[in-house]
């Protein structure tokens, strides 16, 4: 690996142990302000609908599309749909819809992609070519175009959307997973505790994984934003949440006709789509650079001195 | 190289295979038609006649194995709606969405690999930071609302780009390419970037530059042919992708393409257009994997020698 060539030579002074990954997320001030906006959309969804009781369902029609003001106290905040509802609150509720069928989607996906491409491809062979051709078959098909067909027949209802999200997902991880293993599994650590006796799984778990992980790990956090974006296009189609039900897609199909009159309707869920998808995927480089540790000590520089070839040549002169 | 492609070929066509039956079965999942193109005051004998006229009567097995009867002998059946040839209607939407496709990833292609290249050479610079900020941005942003912000902005309020049709000069492109761009491009620059750091600390790297190639030679001779692979891998998938982007894009936009076409037979129950335009879209599919598998190999001769004769 080229960590030994590229690392300041500071093995004898510094501790075995990696810095603890707070002070370095406190050191990507991008980063942390990633993350602080992911918790915060977290946090939104949890105790939002708590705080907010029916404020998302109850109807004024008094009060139809009124621009954002400061004047109708907090659900006013950001104006009203054409049935007086605020939109505020409606962004706090649909927070919640939206991370439901996000988050599941995303693990369901990267545990069994991710155990059954390490698997094929440590095996090598019939097993991985069995793998890859169903990978195959799930990709060769446009995944929106499945999930219309698929929620078409069943009902689209959270779980179905779940499901069929996470199913278009899965050959991603299987193909990453299995191009790690496959070229790790010749290289000499893995010989030799092959040599050792250790058998297949324990051989995945703990010499392959580690490796994998930086990687499927960000493909994870980048494919938070595709299934939300996912979510968000089926929804705004038509064939995702339904209502009374609401997600950030479907608030932006919704506000689509008001465009011209009431601009916020539209414009405020896809803002807070592209927040939310942009944090995750800031987060997402960060966490590539902090699980690699041929990379992790560049986030232990200051900004400035990073990535700078003087760096490197100073100390390994 | 040819026992490569011939492997390739035969397990390439599984996908396409299942995908075509699989549509076919699935569709005739959501029901039968004849609840929606015949009135509610239809008699018996009229929606049996319908049924039987269609075939829809028949055991699921005997329409499919029917349907492959006409396949074989390149007939695609009938469309309900239109009652045009179902293979037309498939054949004219085509070129509409393969245009758009091919300038929107041509695009994303040339410049990911400018950009990210660019990135890669100094990581942490400041161009490397905004590249990435930005390539993030774009690939994070929702391409429907992108499109409806395009129409807000430069349709309605600016009033310098049409808002929707594919009559007119260049400017019909400029916003259905830019919305089906964005999301390639942001993934693209990021693939092309990591790799290519990668690749850039790689000992060959240092090798080439201790034998004192050009910085030019370095980066583009050597480093990016062997960063090449993952950006082929992640173009593949993000070119398959387009059909949904596609999907979005042509509803938007009233782009008469495939997408389109695809949504509309699905919800209309159309399953003469929706197989064809399915079968489609799997073969062009189909032969864009062996084109990949060709460049693969191309690039990689481990990729030629990994597979036995």
């Amino acid at each position: 690996m080229t960590a030994t060539l590229d690392r300041p030579d500071d093995t004898a002074a510094a501790p075995k142990r990696p810095p603890r990954w707070w002070l370095l997320l406190g050191r990507d001030k991008l980063a942390a302000v990633a993350a602080v906006v992911l918790g915060l959309v977290l946090l939104t969804a949890l105790i939002g609908p708590l705080l907010l009781g029916d404020a998302a369902t109850r109807q004024d029609l008094n009060a139809s599309l009124r621009p954002p003001s400061f004047d109708h106290g907090i659900t006013g905040l950001l104006g009203t749909d054409i049935l007086g509802r605020s939109v505020l609150a409606r962004l706090v509720e649909a927070a919640g819809t939206t991370l439901s069928v996000a988050i599941p989607a995303v693990l369901f996906s990267l545990v069994a992609g991710s155990a059954i491409g390490m698997w094929a491809g440590y095996h090598g062979g019939r097993r991985e070519n069995i793998a890859m051709r169903v990978a195959d078959v799930i990709l060769s098909f446009p995944s929106l175009l499945l999930a219309v067909v698929v929620l078409y027949v069943f009902t689209p209802s959270v779980a179905n959307i779940v499901f069929i999200l996470a199913l278009a997902r899965i050959p991603i991880y299987l193909r990453t997973a299995r191009a790690e293993a496959a070229e790790l599994k010749s290289r000499l650590f893995v010989d030799a505790a092959r040599t050792f006796g250790t058998t297949s799984w324990p051989t995945i778990y703990r010499h392959i994984l580690p490796i994998a992980m930086p990687t499927l790990l960000t493909v994870a956090t980048l494919d938070f934003c595709f299934v939300m974006l996912s979510e968000s296009s089926l929804s705004f189609l038509g064939i995702g949440i339904q209502p009374p039900d609401v997600s950030w897609g479907l608030m932006v199909a919704q506000g689509r006709q008001f465009l011209q009159t009431a601009w916020w309707i539209a414009v405020l869920p896809g803002v807070a789509i592209v927040l939310t998808t942009v944090s995750a995927t800031i987060l997402a480089a960060w966490v590539r650079l902090a699980t690699d540790p041929a990379q992790r000590w560049r986030l232990t520089l200051p900004t400035s001195k990073r990535g700078k070839r003087s760096v490197t040549t100073e100390v390994t002169a | 190289m040819t026992t490569f492609l011939r492997k390739r070929i035969v397990s390439s066509a599984i996908p396409l295979v299942v995908v075509v039956l699989g549509v076919f079965i699935l569709a005739r999942l959501t029901g039968n038609p004849v609840d929606l193109y015949l009135p509610l005051s239809a008699t018996a004998e009229q929606r049996a006649a319908f049924s039987a006229e269609h075939g829809f009567d028949q055991p699921i097995l005997v329409q499919l194995w029917d349907y492959l009867g006409q396949v074989v002998q390149l007939d695609f059946g009938e469309s309900l709606r239109t009652g045009q040839p179902a293979a037309e209607m498939v054949l004219e939407a085509f070129p509409a969405t393969l245009q758009l496709a091919a300038v929107t990833m041509l695009i994303a292609i040339v410049g990911a690999v400018l950009i990210g290249s660019l990135a890669a050479y100094r990581p942490n610079s400041l161009a490397d930071r905004t590249s990435s900020f930005l390539s993030m941005t774009a690939a994070s942003i929702p391409d429907f609302w992108f499109a409806i912000m395009g129409v807000l902005v430069f349709g309605v309020s600016l009033g310098i780009l049409p808002t929707s049709g594919v009559t007119g000069g260049p400017e019909v492109w400029v916003l259905p390419i830019a919305t089906l761009l964005i999301r390639p491009f942001g993934v693209l620059v990021q693939v092309v970037r990591g790799s290519m750091v990668a690749a850039l600390s790689a000992p060959y790297v240092k090798v080439a530059r201790s034998k004192g190639a050009s910085e030019q030679r370095v980066v583009f001779g050597h480093a990016l042919r062997n960063a090449t692979m993952p950006v082929l891998t992640v173009a593949g998938d993000l070119t398959i992708g387009l059909v949904n982007g596609a999907v979005v894009v042509e509803t938007i936009f009233g782009w008469p393409g495939i997408g389109k076409l695809m949504i509309d037979s699905i919800l209309q129950r159309d399953f003469a257009v929706l197989q064809a335009a399915v079968l489609l879209t799997a073969v062009t599919i189909f032969l864009l994997n062996i084109l990949i598998d060709v460049c693969y190999a191309l690039l990689d001769a481990r990729v030629r020698q990994a597979v036995p004769a």
